[in-house]
């Protein structure tokens, strides 16, 4: 049911593990639901200098996180915010038809961890 | 090891049903010499089937489609021809989708349908049951052993309870019939759906056991067959099939049941006890010889199984991403499995041409499987990363 590309994902997963002194954090999903993700970014001179995540999920799951930290990695802030659920699907090679809701979060979570960053950026030029 | 999904069939099954594709292809309603050799052969396994579950002749097996026929056929069939003598019917929180959702039809036909809960090991609740049993009660449907879980229902007595007030009881034994020793009489059971394929038999039949007197409606009308309670010609050589693999189920079920639970409780306690974190789901001892039904935490049911599948092996799992519905497993929730308790659960049925070296072979896959999803899920502990 899945395609090769997202089985080698799910089998090697890219960028996976957290950054603990990350300069953006996003969490999507509901365990309850089945699945939950969290993007770690590390961002230099605007740019997704480094990004992981965090998984609990089925393999598509799995697999479009790893495949949106391949996508982001190095891309500036706003050509992050570019990449949608279906870029993320399509470098797949596609995802089952119920998996493109449930399960394709990932670009939900690189967003998040974006906006978090600019939120953190704001709250220390408020301090300063 | 999924086979709850679908058996394969006996060789000496297949070797049974041939001549009725072959050769003895008659009509069992002719007269002529090939309709009459058609009848015996369905009379014949009529008889075969009515002697595993100890019915108390022949006739009181109708032979069907499968158990989903079966299951609404009893249900819709006896709720409709009973109406006059009231409107409630009664069943568990862990029943297989053709009892639910015939019981949820029915409901928007003018009937009252109660879903009496189950406790922790998902045995039925028999105060719960009790309560809810009332003078309009026609029908309680319990399933003998759900295939999920494995638990075996304490089928005695519920059937005592329903029958002290005077409702039909319907028994779904589709998972438990072939491995289980089960008697209609001794258990005082009024209807029980069978399947076939559940026993080594072929896909595609199935029977229900009606007692002498229970009312039902036929669910198709046409030409009469099966005493009119189930017109169409017969699929004989499903239905000779099915013969044979109740044959084979009634001598071999002892010492095939007495293998698997050993084999079943190796396992178990190899899927459990390495790893942190697990859990039984069911019962530990009152459950079906084939049943080993387990969790973990943190990680998801789909993403074990592929784990298992790259592995060359395939079980099954309660979470909603291996399902059609985006739901986790109804029966896993009812026996009070949180939502994500419920995603982590992997289900193996065993089947009679399953190892010892095939269940050790899963057993020391699942540690590395389960600590590589660990490793990946945010939901995961730090010490158990370590």
């Amino acid at each position: 049911m899945y395609t090769e590309k997202v089985m080698e994902h799910f089998r090697n997963p890219r960028n996976m593990g957290e950054i603990p002194d990350a300069d953006g954090v996003g969490t999507v999903g509901n365990p309850v639901c089945g699945d939950l993700m969290t993007i770690y970014i590390k961002v230099k001179d605007n740019r997704l200098e480094d990004i992981k995540f965090k998984t609990f999920g089925c393999g598509s799951a799995i697999a479009t996180s790893s495949m949106i930290t391949e996508l982001a990695k190095g891309k500036t802030l706003e050509e992050g915010m570019k990449i949608t659920r279906a870029n993320v699907a399509d470098s797949l090679g596609g995802l089952p038809p119920i998996k493109m809701h449930c399960s394709n979060l990932a670009a939900d979570a690189l967003h998040a961890a974006i906006e978090d960053y600019h939120k953190r950026q704001k709250a220390k030029e408020v301090k300063e | 090891m999924d086979h709850m999904a679908g058996k394969p069939v006996d060789h000496r099954v297949t070797e049974a049903m041939l001549p009725y594709m072959e050769s003895s292809y008659g009509n069992a309603s002719s007269l002529h010499v090939f309709g009459q050799e058609a009848k015996r052969a369905l009379e014949g396994a009529r008889a075969k089937v009515a002697e595993l579950i100890n019915a108390e002749k022949r006739e009181s097996i109708i032979f069907t489609s499968g158990a989903t026929e079966s299951n609404n056929m009893a249900i819709k069939g006896v709720a409709n021809r009973n109406k006059d003598r009231g409107t409630r019917i009664i069943t568990s929180a862990i029943e297989h989708m053709s009892v639910v959702n015939s019981f949820k039809f029915l409901t928007t036909r003018g009937f009252e349908s109660v879903f009496v809960p189950v406790d922790k090991y998902g045995f039925v609740i028999l105060e719960n049951l009790e309560n809810v049993l009332s003078d309009k009660t026609i029908l309680v449907s319990i399933v003998y052993a759900n295939g999920e879980i494995g638990t075996v229902e304490h089928i005695k007595e519920i059937s005592k309870i329903v029958h002290g007030k005077d409702a039909y009881l319907h028994v779904d034994a589709t998972a438990a019939c072939g491995q289980v020793l089960i008697d209609v009489k001794k258990e005082n059971i009024d209807m029980l759906t069978i399947s076939s394929n559940d026993m080594y038999g072929p896909k595609g039949v199935g029977a229900l056991y009606i007692k002498e007197g229970v009312r039902v409606e036929p669910l198709l009308h046409g030409g009469g067959q099966e005493r009119g309670l189930r017109s169409g010609t017969e699929n004989l050589p499903g239905i000779v099939g099915f013969g044979k693999a109740a044959e084979i189920a009634k001598m071999e079920m002892q010492s095939n049941s007495l293998q698997l639970t050993r084999l079943r409780d190796r396992f178990i306690e190899g899927l459990l006890n390495p790893i942190p974190y697990s859990f039984l789901n069911g019962h530990p001892t009152e459950r079906l010889p084939d049943n080993v039904s387990v969790r973990y935490s943190f990680i998801e049911g789909e993403s074990m199984l592929l784990g298992l599948d790259m592995m060359g092996v395939y079980a099954s799992s309660g979470s909603a991403c291996t399902a059609k519905t985006l739901e986790p497993s109804h029966v896993l929730l009812a026996i009070g499995l949180k939502h994500e308790e419920a995603h982590g659960s992997l289900m193996f049925t065993l089947g009679k041409e399953n190892t010892e070296e095939q269940v050790d072979y899963v057993i020391g896959l699942m540690p590395g499987i389960v600590k590589r999803l660990r490793a990946i899920s945010p939901l995961t502990p730090k010490e158990l990363n370590a």
